[in-house]
Formats: structure tokens, sequence, C-alpha cells
């Protein structure tokens, strides 16, 4: 059995806030760097230049990748010996997003009802997805999510005859209604399986990966590779302006799920698809 | 041919007839910002409930809620938010002399039509670049809706503010062409 003050999780949230607002993981960067080497359409390649001058200034000036800075969505895997001591975990999380959001600057952006809309002032709650995992260890991946991107995602409850066609249709579908909305290059998440939520927190979860990593499983991983080809021809391009670059990857996680369905959920990240990993 | 033009705003009708979808504007002067809450404020006001809080003739009105400034700093990251949300809200105020908008994403066809009927333009700047933009604002006042936190509207003077021509007042939508006649070899 380990002990963990939740002082150290509020600590650990406020900083990969921070962290994640102002420094794309390295692997994204480099996506985009080498996507504007890439790009063919002259006002993409204009466009992916921008984004590349916009991360440097953020780095270098701190500010805000995006002013934009998300709904703070926390996963949390918690080893099964792991204790905590000190106040209530959840309480603990969302004193760091709003240590986070305050100190880094990061701009408020949630409201605490969702018809009445009044803004909570401090980012608060964070959406928080909690995994009991073996050993004695805490992983936690902070990644706040825009809504440009954010609204434009969508679940399909699919026929098991529409298998894997009806699959990379309703991608490409979610994928072209959002044409220049969603902030394009854009990274789409994928969650096939599971039930009606499952597959939605499935492809939140393949935002995560790291770009340009496909899928173990062989089937999965040639489907990826033709969605992302398919995806590049629609010519959204940057900025939805035109172009070779409409997605820099395409991730997919699939579940078991139930003899009648075939749920597909679409969950689409622009190019400010941020996320910070600790593991405690 | 793409062009690259500089002007100023608030706009009038001879820039806007000039203005082509494709084209790079640089915009320098006074531009609003406004999104959803400020919108349906003041849709509100419009149905009688007060008046509007800024000057709608010529003006620009920037969909933005930027984050916050750093000390001794004019504004935090400040790039577009997606357009279409203010829709239902935009022929309205289009038709009360609002000339220009810049959001990113598509606009619908209510919207189009409001553009074409009032001779105005829809610019986009590059979703997701709200540092880079920020860099162009030189100053910025809140004029109205305090209370809205990042949503309330405010006064921005802008120099050189990089955007593209989305829809031109004839009503051509740089979103809708293809690679040929997007003429982008
Ligand atoms: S969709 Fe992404 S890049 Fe676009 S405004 Fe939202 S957070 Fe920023």
């Amino acid at each position: 059995m380990r002990t963990i003050e939740t002082t150290e999780i509020t600590k650990q949230i406020k900083e990969m806030c921070i962290e994640a607002n102002y420094f794309l993981p390295l692997d994204m960067k480099r996506a985009i760097e080498e996507a504007k080497d890439a790009e063919t359409s002259k006002i993409g390649k204009h466009i992916l230049g921008k984004l590349c001058e916009n991360m440097q200034i953020a780095g270098e000036d701190m500010i805000p990748i995006c002013q934009d800075t998300g709904m703070a969505v926390i996963f949390a895997e918690i080893g099964q010996d792991v204790h905590f001591e000190g106040g209530y975990l959840e309480e603990a999380i969302n004193e760091g997003v709003r240590q986070g959001y305050q100190e880094g600057y990061l701009r408020k952006s949630v409201v605490g009802d969702p018809l009445i809309r009044e803004n909570t002032k401090d980012n608060t709650p964070a959406v928080i997805h909690y995994q009991i995992v073996p050993g004695e260890q805490v992983k936690i991946t902070v990644a706040p999510k825009g809504f440009g991107s954010e609204n434009m995602s969508r679940v399909y409850m699919l026929k098991p005859a529409d298998g894997m066609e009806g699959v990379k249709r309703a991608v490409l579908t979610a994928v072209k209604e959002a044409g220049p909305n969603a902030c394009p290059p854009v990274v789409v998440g994928v969650g096939v399986g599971g039930t009606f939520e499952k597959c939605a927190v499935l492809a939140k979860q393949a935002l995560t990966r790291p770009v340009q990593e496909f899928s173990k499983v062989p089937y999965v991983r040639e489907m990826e590779q033709e969605l992302l080809r398919k995806i590049n021809e629609t010519d959204i391009g940057p900025g939805g302006l035109g172009g070779m670059t409409t997605a820099l990857a395409v991730h997919i996680n699939t579940y078991p799920t139930h003899i009648a369905g075939l749920p597909v959920a679409v969950n689409i990240c622009c190019h400010v698809n941020r996320h910070v990993v600790r593991v405690l | 041919m793409k062009m690259e033009k500089y002007i100023r705003a608030p706009l009038d009708t001879e820039t806007i007839s000039s203005l082509k979808a494709g084209d790079f504007v640089y915009i320098s002067g006074t531009i609003y910002t406004a999104r959803d809450a400020a919108h349906k404020r003041m849709s509100e006001a419009l149905a009688g409930k007060g008046a509007l809080p800024i000057e709608l003739k010529n003006n620009i009105i920037y969909y933005l809620g930027p984050s916050p400034a750093r000390e001794g700093r004019v504004i935090g990251s400040a790039g577009p938010t997606t357009s279409g949300r203010m829709d239902k809200y935009t022929p309205a105020l289009l038709d009360l002399g609002l000339k220009g908008m810049i959001g990113k994403g598509r606009r619908s066809k209510e919207v189009k039509e409001a553009v074409v009927r009032n001779g105005c333009v829809y610019f986009a700047a590059i979703g997701g670049a709200g540092a880079l933009l920020s860099k162009a604002i030189k100053a910025s006042e809140v004029v109205a809706y305090e209370d809205l936190g990042t949503e309330a509207v405010r006064k921005l003077e802008v120099e050189n503010f990089p955007v593209i021509v989305v829809m031109d007042a004839d009503g051509n939508d740089l979103y809708e062409k293809t690679a040929e006649n997007r003429n982008d070899g």
C-alpha cells in the first residue's frame, strides 16, 4: 500500500494544465512541421507556417497556443494499492484545475449549468475519467479540449451489418461536416464498440495516443491508414482553405460490444491537440 | 489571382467592393469583439430590452473570447471562434449596418444572403493561432457586458491584423471553391 497526499495531486494537475496550454507534445509539433514541408497548396503551406510560428510565440512569450484553453478532461489511472490522504480526490483535482487556469492566465470557459449558462469563473469542474488499475502508481493525463472541434464530434449507433465500411463512412462523414469549423489540420479519435458512452470515451482516449503511432491490431491499423489517406484527399486542408493536410492522424480504439450493435464515436480534435501525461 | 491588401476599419463601401474571396487582408484601425453571450444580449436589446452597446455602422465584429492578459500586456491569446454559432443573430446586425465579421468556419444561407443584400464581408482568421494573432492587437478595452468575462464586448485597436476574405460582397465563398478555381497552384 502506498500513500499519496491529495495536495500533491493538486500541484501536479495545476502544472499540467499550464504546460498543456503553452507547449504541444513534441510528436504533435513535429507532425505539424512535417506537414508544412510536405503541403503542396500555397495557402495551406502558408497557414501551416503560421501555426509553427504560433507555437514558437506561445512558448517563448508565454501566451496560450489558442485562446480556447479548453474544458479540462482528465484521465486518472489509479493503482489499486494506492491510498489517498488529505482531502477528497475529486476536489483535489478540481482545485488543481482552478489554480492552473488562474495562475496560468488561461481562459475560463466553463458554465456551471448547460442551460442557465453562468460562467464558473475558474474553469471547473473538470471532466474526469477514473480507472482502477493494478499496482501502486497513479497515471494522470490532462487533456484540455477546445470546443470548436468538440462541437463537430459525433456518435453513430451503426448496425452490425454496416461493418467496416460503415465505420469508415461514419468517420469520413464527420470529418467532412466538420470542414473548416474544427480548425484543421485535425486529429481524429475514433472509438468502435462498447456501448453508447463507452465508444465516446474510447474516441477521446484515442486522441491522446502519440500522433502517427498506428494501432497494433493489423486490421485496425489498415483502417487508420486508409482513412487518413481518404481524409487528406478531401481538399479541406489547413484552415479549411484547401490542401492535402486535413488530418495529421486517425487513431481508432476498439472494445467488445453487444451482438446487436456497432457503436462508433468520432471525436475530432484541432491541431491544438493538447495532453500532458505524468506518472506519480 | 490572390491579392494582399491593406485596409482600415471601420470599413467603407469602396474598400468592401474591392475585396474578393481569397484575398489576404491586413486590417488596421478599430474593431469590436463579441461572441455567443454578447450576441444573445445584443439580440435581446434589439427585441426592445435596451440599447445596443456599440455602433454597428461600418464596423467589424471579431468573434473572439481572449485568454486573460499577463501584467503589462494588452491581451492574451486572441484567435477566432467558430462563426456558425452566431448565424442566428447575424442577419439582423448586418441589416443594421454591421459591415464585417472575423471568425472561422462556414456560415448559413441566411447570413450569406444578408452579406450580399447589405454589401458586407466575412473574413477568416487562422483558427488556433491565437498567440500569433495577439501580436497585431495594440489596445484592448472592455466597452460592454463586463460581467461576461471573456465574452464581454471589447474595443480593439489592431495593426495589420491578418485575415483572409472567405465571403465577399458578391457572395463568393472560399470554402466552397475547389483546388482548380481557388487558383492555388
Ligand atoms: S478548435 Fe482548437 S484550435 Fe480551434 S479555436 Fe478551438 S481549441 Fe483553438
